[in-house]
């Protein structure tokens, strides 16, 4: 970085240094995972794009309000856990948690109804995009306060030790959560007390509309951190699910053994800015390219070709996936708005909010 | 029939339940081995073990997080945190998380947790490790607010508080431990959402909360020698409210007094005061008045934090007079 440079990006961030992605390391196509988990893992980063893709033109049709945050170029993280973990285990999620949501399972219809504030979306129309939920999918939940879930997860950690399952709990933040004190009370926390937790952070180099190196004290905001824990510091690169499922398997193994918890940073770029306000106009000439061409799922696309998987079956898991968006979007647009006596229920257990007698 | 002090109650609630659940557990700073730093959890590591009575980090996010994460998938917990000032620290866990996880996520999931804290002034401490906070959660949909004021409730309303399916925050008074109480024999359960018409009388209504109960008392006591005769309400809980109770009562003598201990503004007794006036205010016979902590930080001196916490004496005076 020219000292010009470096004192213009001070100001400008756009005019900072382009931060372009890691070649694709081919060797992890010797990775020893069944050609039909690298399927399915191919057939989720499918809905996780598509269905973003949907939900960011709902937005442009003002027909999802308020704000959201979308994972399009994030898909790998999401896809490449939840192929590691079991239906019975639990996950947790930010803000940006669609993905993290329909990975586990849960239905388009539901997910895109509640983005949409219908009757019959996932929540009812009570929490929204910032929100989903799915409890009986193991998705306990999107939390829009960051940092706050990694201390919650921990407590779903200790739950699985207590009633003496081998669950795990998964974490996934952003980078921009690394520098707040419930991250670090959280990992301390989940050490000492060797919970069976695993926290993800999906490094996309932006924390919100700032350059996570701008306001971060090390280079790699995580996996840099890991070692004050006596945790590994464990780097993938989060555009290649064979990278991430790899080391979530590695880091379920060693929770469901007993061994505690693992901190995985993983590297990956938002093809679009952080909410859907934002152009993501911050960002240096060509570093969005760079990142396009990198893009996680025609890369992955090419490797199941080159590992013997048929044109055709890729081809068909595209359509069908298509079409469940579309019947997802049609199930949306056809569920009525909340009934008003949805407002005043679910604030107790007894499904009312009578505070007073 | 057992006398109990305020503090060994505290104990011997959190026994009675942890004994008829066996999963039921609890975390905390010094809770453990050191039995509590106001020595209200001895005994309980040595009956139900390291795994159940669990020290912690000085991690308030962590603590609050950890028991909501086991409470929303099947563990009940009960998280201390030791000074209620404090809850400051994880006021985000309890306000934005544990409050409104029932109500955002369309009803999917419920934190059944008991957040124990020592609340009120009166040991000079000074303003970060005396306040009473409970009108800080009493403001946050989601959360049921108990603070008792003597042995037998602390013990039954904390069986209630456990046994109950939402998130409650349990304010234990400081100034209350040493305090003693006839508490009878088995077990004890009390029902959140009642208050206890303490003292009958029917000249005025005095409603208090915790270490304010005996003093509201010794006050109507004096008041009776006088002439007048104060009914005093233990609030009790302040959500669910018993507001049955109070507005009954308030219908009866015709004259409200609120006793507080938190400072003036958004103190509970403004809540009260509130539905007092909208619903029975042709049943008043004059202004309702609110006894309060002044608008302050508490100072640590005994003469300045005495004058700052509302009296027996400051009860009295002011009733006798507005009553005048």
């Amino acid at each position: 970085m020219s000292t010009d440079r470096a004192e213009a990006g001070r100001h400008d961030f756009a005019l900072r240094p382009s931060r372009p992605p890691a070649p694709v390391d081919h060797a992890n196509e010797d990775l020893p995972i069944p050609l039909e988990t690298r399927v399915e893992m191919y057939r989720l980063q499918q809905e996780l794009r598509q269905f973003e893709k949907r939900a960011y033109d709902l937005f442009m049709q003002n027909l999802v309000k308020g704000t959201s945050h979308l994972s399009l170029g994030q898909e790998a993280v999401a896809a490449g856990v939840a192929a590691a973990i079991r239906p019975d285990d639990y996950t947790f999620a930010t803000y940006r948690g669609h993905a993290h949501t329909l990975a586990r399972g849960v239905g388009m219809g539901p997910v895109m109804a509640e983005l949409l504030g219908r009757e019959d979306g996932l929540l009812g129309g009570k929490g929204g995009s910032m929100h989903l939920t799915s409890v009986e999918h193991g998705m306990m939940g999107s939390y829009a306060i960051v940092g706050a879930h990694l201390c919650i997860a921990n407590g779903a950690a200790w739950s699985a030790q207590i009633r003496g399952t081998d669950q795990v709990a998964v974490a996934f933040f952003g980078d921009g959560t690394t520098n707040i004190g419930a991250f670090h009370e959280a990992l301390n926390f989940a050490v000492v007390w060797k919970l069976p937790v695993i926290f993800v952070c999906e490094n996309n180099l932006y924390m919100e509309y700032t350059p996570s190196d701008f306001v971060t004290a090390v280079p790699h905001p995580a996996a840099d951190r890991a070692p004050a824990y006596g945790l590994e510091a464990v780097l993938v690169d989060g555009n290649d699910a064979d990278a991430v499922y790899e080391a979530a398997r590695k880091a379920v193994e060693l929770a469901r053994s007993g061994g505690g918890p693992s901190l995985i940073e993983a590297m990956t770029y938002r093809h679009g800015g952080h909410s859907r306000a934002d152009p993501g106009k911050y960002r240096p000439d060509g570093e969005v390219d760079a990142w396009l061409e990198r893009d996680p799922i025609p890369m992955y696309h090419q490797r199941l070709l080159r590992l013997g998987v048929a044109e055709g079956q890729l081809t068909e898991i595209q359509q069908e996936v298509a079409q469940r968006v579309d019947d997802a979007t049609e199930y949306a647009k056809a569920s009525a708005p909340p009934g008003d006596a949805a407002l005043m229920t679910d604030v107790w257990a007894d499904g009312g909010s009578a505070w007073r007698n | 029939m057992a006398e109990l002090n305020y503090r060994e109650a505290v104990a011997h609630g959190i026994a009675q339940e942890m004994r008829r659940d066996p999963l039921l557990v609890m975390l905390g700073e010094d809770i453990a081995d050191a039995g509590g730093v106001f020595k209200t959890t001895v005994g309980l590591l040595d009956e139900f073990g390291p795994e159940r009575v669990r020290d912690t980090p000085i991690s308030e996010q962590a603590i609050i997080g950890a028991a909501a994460g086991a409470a929303m998938t099947g563990i009940p917990t009960i998280a201390e945190i030791m000074f209620s000032d404090f809850i400051a620290v994880c006021f985000d866990m309890i306000v934005n998380e544990v409050a409104k996880a029932r109500y955002m996520t369309g009803g999917q999931i419920s934190v059944p947790m008991v957040i124990r804290t020592a609340n009120g002034g009166g040991s000079r401490f000074g303003a970060q490790h005396s306040q009473s906070v409970e009108n800080w959660c009493m403001m946050i949909p989601g959360l049921k607010v108990v603070a008792p004021s003597t042995p037998v409730d602390v013990i039954g309303l904390l069986a209630a508080s456990i046994r109950d399916p939402d998130p409650v925050v349990f304010f234990e008074h400081k100034s209350l431990f040493a305090t003693k109480g006839e508490v009878p024999d088995g077990e004890i359960v009390d029902t959140l959402g009642t208050a206890a018409v303490v003292r009958q009388g029917t000249d005025c209504t005095i409603v208090a909360l915790a270490l304010m109960v005996p003093r509201a008392l010794e006050a109507a006591d004096r008041l009776a020698e006088e002439g007048i005769s104060a009914e005093v309400i233990d609030v009790r809980t302040l959500v669910p409210l018993d507001t049955e109770t109070l507005l009954g009562s308030v219908v009866k003598t015709g004259r409200l007094y609120t006793v507080e201990e938190n400072p003036r503004l958004c103190g509970w007794g403004a809540e009260i005061t509130s539905i007092v006036a909208e619903e029975v205010f042709w049943d008043l016979d004059g202004p309702i008045v609110r006894i309060t902590t002044p608008h302050i930080p508490l100072p640590s001196a005994e003469a300045l934090e005495d004058l700052a916490i509302p009296s027996a004496d400051r009860v009295h005076d002011t009733v006798v007079k507005t009553m005048g």
